[in-house]
């Protein structure tokens, strides 16, 4: 069992491995969000990650906890689509769960993703199974509890879990049916943050101790 | 109820609303027919529709400022269309520093919930009776 510890810099470096991935990913976000939304997903989340990464390197936060309240700020001010508030949320309530710890264990990360993943559902009102963002962050979450790499794992097969739901929430509700055959976009910019948080995890334990 | 750092908002001191729009004609337009509906000396009443770069959208800096304009210590009374416009200005409360102390977030239909909330924030009523007077616009059907 790992008793590896996280500090700031590896919250630091998994939120700008995210923002490259969103950047990587932003046009298949779009092209997802196009089929049942309003095909702004990926340069929405773009713009936001980007002033997230670039805040976090012009004034790094000293603490895992300030890391994620500051970046999840950022994202409600800059997103300019729900996706802001809801990630927004997510990262605010993970890093206030964590407190002022200088270093975070992943099973007590998995704890505080419960709690942010548990107000994203009471600001949004969705529940698992209504083709969101939760149907991946929720057994994200949980998964992580086990290892970085389940939680990647967990995150991925609920995003393209969502591809036979009906969507129950959002714009993508409207279409009713319609909705169906689909993968949700929020569920799949979800499984990169975890997919960015298992890649840097694996580099910080390769070299134990830097992180 | 009073605001720890008056911004703006009306001078004597009735509740400010703010209308939270993802396109800014919508907001200005729907500010414009609350207005010409409530008649002469109306409480202040602040579009925020849009992003800044004038796209559809919500911005969080958008409803600040107008939150922070309409606010004379009063309350301010925030009225939204939909989607990430609810979503946003629920997580700026949820902020608690965001928003002047006093915002609230209103759950009413967004025209005739502007109308009434702005003809009984003109007749001097406080937070709590704007924000009925909104709510209750949902009760009023039309066929």
């Amino acid at each position: 069992m790992s008793t590896e510890t996280y500090g700031a810099g590896f919250f630091r470096d998994w939120l700008t491995a995210a923002a490259a991935a969103v950047d990587r990913e932003a046009g298949r976000l779009t092209e997802l969000d196009s089929a049942i939304g309003d095909a702004d997903h990926g340069a929405n989340l773009q713009r936001g990650f980007a002033a997230v990464a670039a805040t976090l390197e012009k004034e790094p936060p000293a603490t895992p906890g300030a890391v994620l309240t500051g970046a999840g700020r950022q994202l409600i001010s800059t997103v300019g689509g729900a996706s802001g508030p809801l990630y927004g949320t997510l990262l605010r309530r993970t890093g206030k769960a964590l407190g002022d710890a200088e270093r975070v264990s992943r099973t007590g990360l998995a704890e505080a993703l419960a709690a942010g993943v548990a107000a994203v559902s009471r600001l949004g009102g969705a529940r698992p199974g209504d083709k969101t963002m939760l149907d991946a962050l929720g057994p994200a979450a949980e998964a992580l509890g086990d290892s970085f790499a389940a939680a990647r794992e967990a995150a991925e097969a609920g995003a393209l879990a969502t591809v036979p739901m009906l969507a129950r929430k959002g714009r993508a509700s409207y279409l009713g049916e319609r909705s169906v055959g689909h993968q949700d976009p929020g569920a799949t910019s979800s499984a990169l943050l975890f997919a960015a948080l298992a890649d840097v995890a694996g580099a910080a334990d390769a070299v134990e101790g830097t992180s | 109820m009073s605001g720890p750092v008056r911004t703006g908002g009306d001078a004597s001191g009735r509740v400010g609303i703010v209308l939270v729009s993802h396109s800014a004609a919508v907001a200005a337009s729907v500010a414009e027919l609350a207005r010409g509906l409530a008649g002469a000396d109306t409480a202040p009443i602040l579009p925020a529709g849009g992003t800044p770069d004038g796209g559809l959208g919500t911005s969080a800096e958008l409803i600040t400022e107008a939150a922070k304009a309409a606010d004379g210590g009063a309350g301010v009374a925030l009225l939204v269309d939909l989607g990430s416009a609810v979503l946003t200005v629920k997580a700026l409360l949820a902020e608690g520093d965001e928003l002047p102390e006093g915002a609230r977030l209103v759950d009413a239909p967004f025209v005739e919930g502007a109308v009434a909330a702005l003809v009984t924030a003109s007749a001097g009523g406080d937070l709590a009776a704007v924000t009925a007077a909104a709510a209750e616009a949902y009760a009023y059907r039309k066929e």
